[in-house]
């Protein structure tokens, strides 16, 4: 299996690249669906910070879950069956990075698969895949 | 073409705000955003609709115009948002460019252009967060010393972080200093014409915008393909990690090289300090992080670190951050005889707590250090000494531009062509359309595009680069050399729509351009776009001519002839035939 780490965010400039590119898995631009969020520390001189799943092996999210619209992912984090999924929020809360992202049009988390699509586009070496086992 | 439906609704919602009635609402102007795409071309449109011609530029009756453009939020390096307004410091068509996170927090929001109308009877700010407006008292706020203070202030008070801008005006802007600049996130900015002391005139402090959306597209694999193909162009130009690695000062050495870098108000060409304040040796000494716009790769954007002792408790440092680029280098840095790096930083960091344009600051002092030292000012107007070099009495020379306490500062607050009328020295007075003089002496092109181009900037045509391009080949005739410069302003007014960000240009060509609009659902072929960008063109330059603009009255800076170019010295003789062949052409194409 493989997960995605952010190497490190000191080299981040914040170009939103990854986020968008997020949302273009699905062929859409803008930002409604991006899993992943850079935002500054406090004013862009003091650099970046880059917040996305860090693929837990144990996620507080899916424990709160009421409907199981959330379980394990074998190498960690979690798969989302967004049929299951009420929209209630409980995940976002129970993420202590904030690493759940909210997608207000569809009203529902939006949650990394892992895939690395981002990777791709982040021009600075940010982001990369890493092998974990199962 | 005709019957085109824009694919995303929510580009063509033009957000109306009226500052004295504290009321807002939605239109959907689908009409002119297919018509011109968006940005320059909307606004422009915009302005026309809303602007009274003969309206006060710091009166209730002004109007800001921002606009976004279909490739904001969807294509990289597409990073800009347009102003527009009447300009106080030229009296005419003011047009400005920020980046940041403005242009995606504006399409996010849900909007393709925000026109803003009326004053407020208190100082305000406005937070527009995705289909609400608040007006929220800024009173507090105004009179506040520094434009970071602003900033820090409003980041921790309103949401967004992250998907967000913070607009915000500094004191300069409050006490409508015809220079002020608008300062966007940390360190861009709507640098030029005025547009501080436009929303100073309308008592608004600042403007918070946040939203997030998606923005649908109709050629899925089309779009993501067309991505690939500018994406890879960009990380692979070597211009793009050029501004990555130095960002816009590596243009210092090789500006002075050419001895084309405008020195201790263009009396010369060469400054002996260029090494000191160069983009590499800046990069070695004082540079802290770099940071991009939002969906830029390139992050052009240098940030320099000021470490300071404080005097009397040893050990004890200020660490402060500022932004540099080329034009402020050039303007403070040069022009001022400044080659103390640490010394330029900090006057750049006086202009960036004030809230002034960089460029006409530098251009402004400049005039009055050459106007004392030929005494036509004296102490008495100046309260300091004026001399090339010393930064600690420029600092504090800003400082009384914005506070004006006696009448010099008054007049010298109405920007450089006021100031040299009232006290002489006009032929060394940098202005062109009575806008500051860009970092560029590269021969007779540079100059007519500042003269022609629509907002008197070296970004309308550049003539700067056409001159250097020509160094081999040798000037062409005047008129060939406004036609090529008319043409390249048409095709900025197509860049300007979508809204890129210049650098962007040599990536945006016509057929990609095409294509990544094909991909997105604009059924536009090469012609349709380069007939749109000459139609904006016209429409500018019309309301350009409605606002009192006459070519014939344009004045050239006696200076300018006088100093040698790399191109040798520019004749008169040359520049009146190329203006009057601009005027016979640009009324013979209006009334096309
Ligand atoms: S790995 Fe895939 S899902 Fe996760 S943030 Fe990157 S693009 Fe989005
Ligand atoms: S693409 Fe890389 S540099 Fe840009 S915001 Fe994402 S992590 Fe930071």
């Amino acid at each position: 299996m493989r997960r995605l780490v952010v190497t490190d965010p000191e080299l981040c400039v914040g170009c939103m690249s990854c986020m968008f590119a997020c949302s273009r898995r699905f062929g859409v631009a803008g930002l409604a669906k991006s899993a992943i969020y850079v935002r500054s520390i406090g004013g862009v001189e003091r650099g970046f910070t880059v917040i996305v799943c860090r693929a837990c092996k144990d996620p507080p999210c899916v424990v709160v879950c009421p409907t199981n619209a959330l379980r394990k992912r074998k190498g960690g984090g979690v798969i989302f069956d967004c049929g299951k999924c009420i929209g209630c929020g409980n995940c976002v809360e129970a993420c202590p990075f904030g690493a759940v992202q909210w997608d207000f049009e569809e009203n529902k988390p939006v949650i990394c698969v892992h895939c690395g699509y981002c990777v791709n586009y982040c021009p600075h070496g940010v982001l990369a895949i890493e092998e974990v086992g199962e | 073409m005709s019957n085109m439906k824009l694919f995303d609704p929510y580009l063509s919602r033009v957000l109306y705000i009226d500052l004295t009635r504290k009321r807002y609402w939605v239109e959907n102007r689908e009409d002119i955003f297919e018509e011109y795409m968006g940005g320059v071309g909307v606004a422009t449109k915009l302005l026309q609709e809303e602007l009274p011609r003969n309206a006060d530029t710091l009166g209730a009756e002004n109007v800001i115009v921002f606009a976004v453009g279909p490739f904001n939020g969807v294509y990289p390096i597409a990073s800009k948002t347009v102003a527009m307004f009447k300009s106080p410091l030229t009296g005419n068509l003011g047009e400005s460019h920020a980046g940041g996170r403005s242009s995606i927090a504006i399409r996010m929001a849900g909007y393709g252009a925000i026109v803003i109308k009326g004053a407020s009877d208190i100082p305000i700010y406005l937070a527009i967060h995705g289909e609400k407006v608040h007006f929220k008292d800024a009173r507090a706020l105004w009179g506040v010393r520094s434009t970071y203070t602003i900033g820090r202030v409003l980041r921790e008070r309103e949401p967004g972080s992250g998907y967000r801008t913070i607009m915000r005006i500094g004191r300069a802007g409050e006490e409508l200093v015809r220079f002020a600049s608008v300062v966007v996130d940390s360190y861009r900015h709507f640098g030029r014409l005025g547009l501080g002391a436009v929303m100073g005139s309308k008592k608004l402090k600042a403007i918070v915008i946040s939203g997030k959306r998606t923005i649908p597209i109709p050629n899925k694999p089309k779009y993501r393909e067309i991505y690939n193909k500018i994406y890879k162009a960009a990380i692979e130009s070597p211009a793009m990690k050029k501004y990555h690695d130095y960002g816009t000062p590596v243009n210092v050495l090789q500006l002075n090289a050419l001895g084309a870098l405008p020195t201790k108000n263009l009396m010369t060409t060469k400054f002996e300090g260029a090494e000191e304040i160069s983009g590499e040796k800046l990069a070695e000494t004082k540079l802290a992080r770099r940071v991009a716009c939002a969906h830029c790769v390139v992050a052009c954007i240098h940030i320099a670190a000021i470490r300071e002792e404080y005097p009397h408790e040893k050990f004890f440092y200020t660490v402060r951050y500022v932004s540099y680029d080329y034009e402020p280098i050039y303007a403070n840095g040069s022009m001022l005889g400044i080659s103390d790096s640490e010394g330029l930083i900090r006057v750049l960091e006086e202009i960036e707590v004030q809230g002034l344009d960089a460029m006409s600051t530098g251009v402004v002092l400049a005039w009055a250090t050459e106007a004392y030292m030929r005494g036509l000012i004296s102490k008495e107007d100046t309260l300091l000494d004026l001399k090339w070099g010393d930064w600690k009495n420029y600092i504090q020379a800003i400082r009384y531009i914005v506070k004006q306490p006696n009448e010099f500062y008054k007049t010298l607050a109405l920007g450089v062509e006021e100031a040299a009328k009232k006290y002489g020295g006009l032929e060394f007075a940098l202005s062109f359309g009575r806008n500051e003089m860009p970092g560029y002496h590269t021969g007779p092109g540079c100059h007519l595009g500042w003269l022609i181009g629509a907002r008197h900037s070296h970004l309308d045509n550049a003539g700067y680069s056409l001159d250097q391009k020509l160094l081999s080949k040798g000037l062409p005739t005047p008129e060939e050399y406004i036609d090529s410069l008319m043409k390249e302003e048409a095709w900025r007014q197509v860049l300007t729509s979508l809204v890129i960000c210049l650098f962007a240009r040599g990536i945006y060509k016509p057929d990609i351009v095409a294509e990544a609009l094909n991909a997105t659902g604009y059924e536009y072929k090469v012609d349709d776009i380069l007939n749109i960008g000459w139609k904006i063109y016209k429409n500018k330059y019309k309301l350009k001519l409605e606002l009192g603009f006459d070519p014939l009255k344009l004045r050239i800076p006696r200076r300018v002839l006088e100093v040698p170019t790399p191109h040798g010295g520019i004749s008169e003789e040359y520049m009146k035939r190329a203006i009057t062949y601009f005027s016979q052409k640009i009324k013979k194409f209006l009334e096309s």
